[in-house]
């Protein structure tokens, strides 16, 4: 009933899906999967029109849809939950789920307020969720959020005389396991009523709650089959499955890390999200760290840039414990962030190239207790030469660079900082390949000259190819360390029975 | 939306439209002792606004202007010989008022980073509390200036100008080289850019946001200092007005009020605008009521210009 043929996007020289077909049928749920940058979450905003494809055609029931907004998606039965939650916290239950929608309840332009109490209330016991309609939404745990969102999304169904169409993104990645099967629960009882497209990382859940299961690769699906018939690991093969390539990660530069630590964890736990980690990062080493949403891994990865305080355990650089409270702290002992939000939090996107790259160490540039701005771009230019930045000038603002280019100067920033551990928090996110190369490049040379690394990534792929050691978590503990030396690369099915 | 270039270069543009519309409209406009008395007039807005620089290009807001000011010059009006009271420090006076600027001005910094309250709340209670403060020290009443050095600012010249006219401009090259050589300067900028950004490359964020404010502080104290020679007295409601020009002058200036855009060479600009309007606007025989409203329209048109809408989907 609801058809997306041959959809595709690009985001500027970004290719986020090609050719993709989906199809919904009537009172099924659809679970769709794939690594992150897959290109589930741009589907899902397509078929929520939020964005619009670059090409191909949705169709409702045959008929050609064209969808603009959101509110178009709505009207066409198409309602999506969103991962980062859509209700106003600041209004009450009753006033989230008719927000835009009062003109139903007002008498004289006054809202009755009674009324839409009452109706809420309907629509919350479809969800079963026993919560007053009255109460202010934040004052709800956000598991019955969920169930708010899901009943605003039901509540479609009095205007829009057709079947609907629920989109759930990634619904239980904050859910606890036990508000998961309430969800569940709910979502089977509703499959007369609607249909419903599921994404979530955790393989687990998607073959427990769908129908049919889509995978997503690299932008397209790469297979369609009933739930019944998959499997984790077979489904997770087919998500990462890409043959490692040797060359393209540059596998023969890899060398031999020295046994001299440089970063070590003891015990290491946050309350909640992981702990008993030990591990120690050597100079020259790139450490991987594989697991699933979930795992512990991007707390474990916060931690260690004192974004998250550990509630357990020690962590030593240079053999010497340390403690890590704020960011600061670790920049002052050698540690470099690559994050991941490189827009917000990589660059000042508004200043200079020249200005951002020193700005984690502005001691290179100090003269006399002033900045020798004369120095300040003569380094700039340097590191431009050096890292092959394509750019009009050293005083080029950082918004007008390519995503590589940009992913350059933060990493030229540690440099200057003369960090001696950098934690890439998925390096290459949004690159494009070419970019992506220029990046492995550097972390081999980076590694040669005895820089240690910590590396978490988007595919199972970049991490076995680029580390010399990858750690596995699960649950929150490492459940598994595999080493990967050059030429006898860890196959990922090893990886993935301890991921899932 | 208009380019970054041209964007960057409106200010100017205004600047020499305006001079030039008004110049053939009044040929007085251009006559030496007139040019004189625009600097003159410019030189107290352009201390204050570049005092505000600094806190807007870290995206915050600064309101304590007025407040500052009027502590600075009650305070410097009672430490030189005046008739009030019998201290007789002499320009050395300035020194412990320009602390006390940036004392006020830290106090700003601390509350405002300490107790995470936005900064325009706070600074609006410390523009309030500052009047207050002079009015005390005062007991209500005005204290008159008889020191010679403190009046000689506004009354000896030098190459022409009054000395308060340089004083402007030594204070606008100090602002120049604190904003582009200095660290703080630097992290000034960065953080208006991108406070988590900054935070994650090591900067020092509370410390130098309470150091912004501690210098914005100081000029303001130096504006009082100056108004209280220009004036020949120290009052509590000294300052009264200059908020509006001084935020003004900034944003006509291109500085933008998100932060980390612009700089003190805009507001300098900006400033010069503000005061050839002024002038103009009195040469030309327009009403002062009639001023204000074309100062107040100023502004918003300023905003308008400056700001890249397509970027700011939610504006509050």
């Amino acid at each position: 009933m609801l058809r997306a043929v041959g959809i595709g996007k690009s985001f500027g020289v970004v290719q986020a899906l090609s050719d993709v077909d989906l199809e919904v049928r009537p009172g099924e749920v659809v679970g769709l999967v794939g690594e992150n940058g897959a290109g589930k979450s741009t589907l899902m905003r397509i078929l929520a029109g939020v964005q619009q494809p670059s090409a191909g055609e949705l169709r409702r029931d045959g008929e050609l849809l064209r969808l603009r907004s959101p509110r178009e998606a709505a009207a066409a039965g198409i309602a999506m939950v969103f991962q980062e939650q859509s209700l106003l916290p600041n209004l009450s239950v009753a006033e989230n789920l008719f927000l835009g929608h009062e003109a139903g309840f007002t008498r004289f332009g006054m809202i009755d307020r009674r009324r839409m109490r009452d109706a809420a209330r309907g629509l919350l016991a479809r969800v079963r969720l026993d919560v007053d309609p009255a109460t202010r939404t934040s004052d709800l745990s956000f598991a019955a959020r969920q169930m708010v969102e899901l009943a605003k999304a039901l509540a479609l169904e009095d205007r829009v005389r057709r079947d609907l169409v629920i989109l759930l993104d990634e619904p239980t990645s904050v859910l606890e396991r036990a508000d998961i099967d309430i969800l569940f629960a709910r979502v089977r009882a509703l499959k007369q009523r609607a249909s419903f497209v599921f994404v979530s990382h955790r393989l687990d859940e998607v073959l427990a709650i769908s129908d049919r299961v889509y995978v997503m690769k690299d932008g397209r699906v790469v297979a369609q089959m009933p739930a019944a018939e998959a499997q984790a690991p077979a489904l997770h093969r087919l998500m990462v499955g890409r043959a490692l390539q040797a060359e393209y990660y540059r596998e023969q530069e890899q060398r031999p890390f020295a046994d001299t630590p440089v970063l070590e964890t003891n015990g290491l736990a946050v309350a909640g999200s992981y702990r008993d980690v030990s591990l120690s990062l050597h100079a020259g080493e790139v450490l991987g760290i594989a697991g699933v949403v979930g795992s512990g891994r991007e707390e474990l990865v916060r931690t260690l840039f004192g974004f998250l305080p550990p509630t357990a355990g020690t962590i030593s650089v240079d053999g010497k414990p340390v403690a890590l409270r704020v960011p600061s702290d670790a920049v002052a002992l050698g540690i470099g962030y690559i994050p991941r939000e490189r827009r917000v939090e990589g660059l000042a996107m508004l200043l200079s190239i020249a200005v951002n790259m020193t700005l984690a160490n502005l001691d290179v540039v100090m003269r006399h207790g002033l900045i020798d701005r004369a120095r300040e771009r003569a380094l700039a230019r340097d590191w431009a030469t050096k890292l092959n930045i394509r750019t009009p000038g050293t005083d080029t603002l950082c918004r007008n660079l390519s995503g590589g280019n940009q992913q350059k100067v933060v990493l030229t920033k540690w440099l200057n900082a003369r960090s001696r551990i950098l934690i890439l928090d998925h390096p290459t996110r949004g690159l494009d390949v070419g970019a992506k190369e220029e990046v492995y490049r550097l972390i081999r040379e980076l590694c040669a000259a005895g820089t240690a690394i910590l590396l978490t990534s988007d595919t199972l792929d970049e991490t076995i190819g680029l580390s010399h050691t990858v750690i596995v978590m699960r649950d929150g503990v490492v459940a598994a360390c595999f080493d990967a030396p050059p030429g006898r690369k860890p196959p990922q099915l090893d990886l993935i029975g301890h991921m899932v | 939306m208009v380019g970054r270039r041209l964007r960057a270069a409106i200010p100017v543009l205004v600047l020499v439209g305006l001079g030039g519309l008004i110049a053939t409209q009044n040929g007085m406009f251009l006559q030496p002792g007139n040019l004189v008395r625009v600097a003159s007039a410019a030189s107290i807005p352009l201390v204050l606004a570049l005092g505000a620089t600094f806190v807007i290009l870290l995206g915050s807001i600064d309101l304590s202007v007025e407040g500052v000011m009027a502590v600075g010059s009650v305070a410097l009006s009672l430490l030189v010989r005046n008739d009030g009271s019998t201290a007789d420090w002499g320009l050395v006076a300035v020194v412990p008022v320009l602390l006390a600027g940036a004392t006020i001005g830290a106090l700003n910094g601390l509350l405002h980073v300490g107790f995470r309250i936005p900064s325009f709340m706070v600074t609006l209670g410390t523009w309030f509390a500052g009047v207050g403060l002079a009015t005390v020290l005062l007991g209500g009443g005005t204290v008159r200036v008889t020191d010679p050095s403190i009046r000689g600012l506004a009354l000896d010249r030098w190459l022409g100008f009054p000395l308060i006219v340089w004083v402007a401009l030594l204070a606008l090259f100090v602002a120049w080289v604190i904003q582009t050589y200095t660290r703080t300067g630097r992290y000034i900028y960065a953080i208006g850019g991108g406070e988590d950004l900054a935070a994650l490359s090591g900067v020092p964020v509370a410390r130098v946001k309470v150091a912004t404010f501690a210098l914005a502080g100081t000029f303001y104290a130096l504006g009082g200092v100056m108004a209280a020679a220009q004036l020949g007295q120290g009052n509590a409601v000294i300052g009264e007005g200059r908020l509006f020009t001084t935020i003004t002058a900034v944003v006509v200036g291109g500085s933008a009020l998100s932060g980390g855009e612009g700089g003190v060479l805009n507001t300098f600009v900006g400033v010069l605008v503000v005061a050839v309007l002024a002038n103009g606007l009195v040469l030309l025989g327009v009403s002062p009521y009639w001023q204000q409203t074309v100062q107040g329209a100023m502004i918003v048109v300023a905003v308008a210009l400056s700001v890249e809408r397509k970027r700011a989907r939610i504006v509050k």
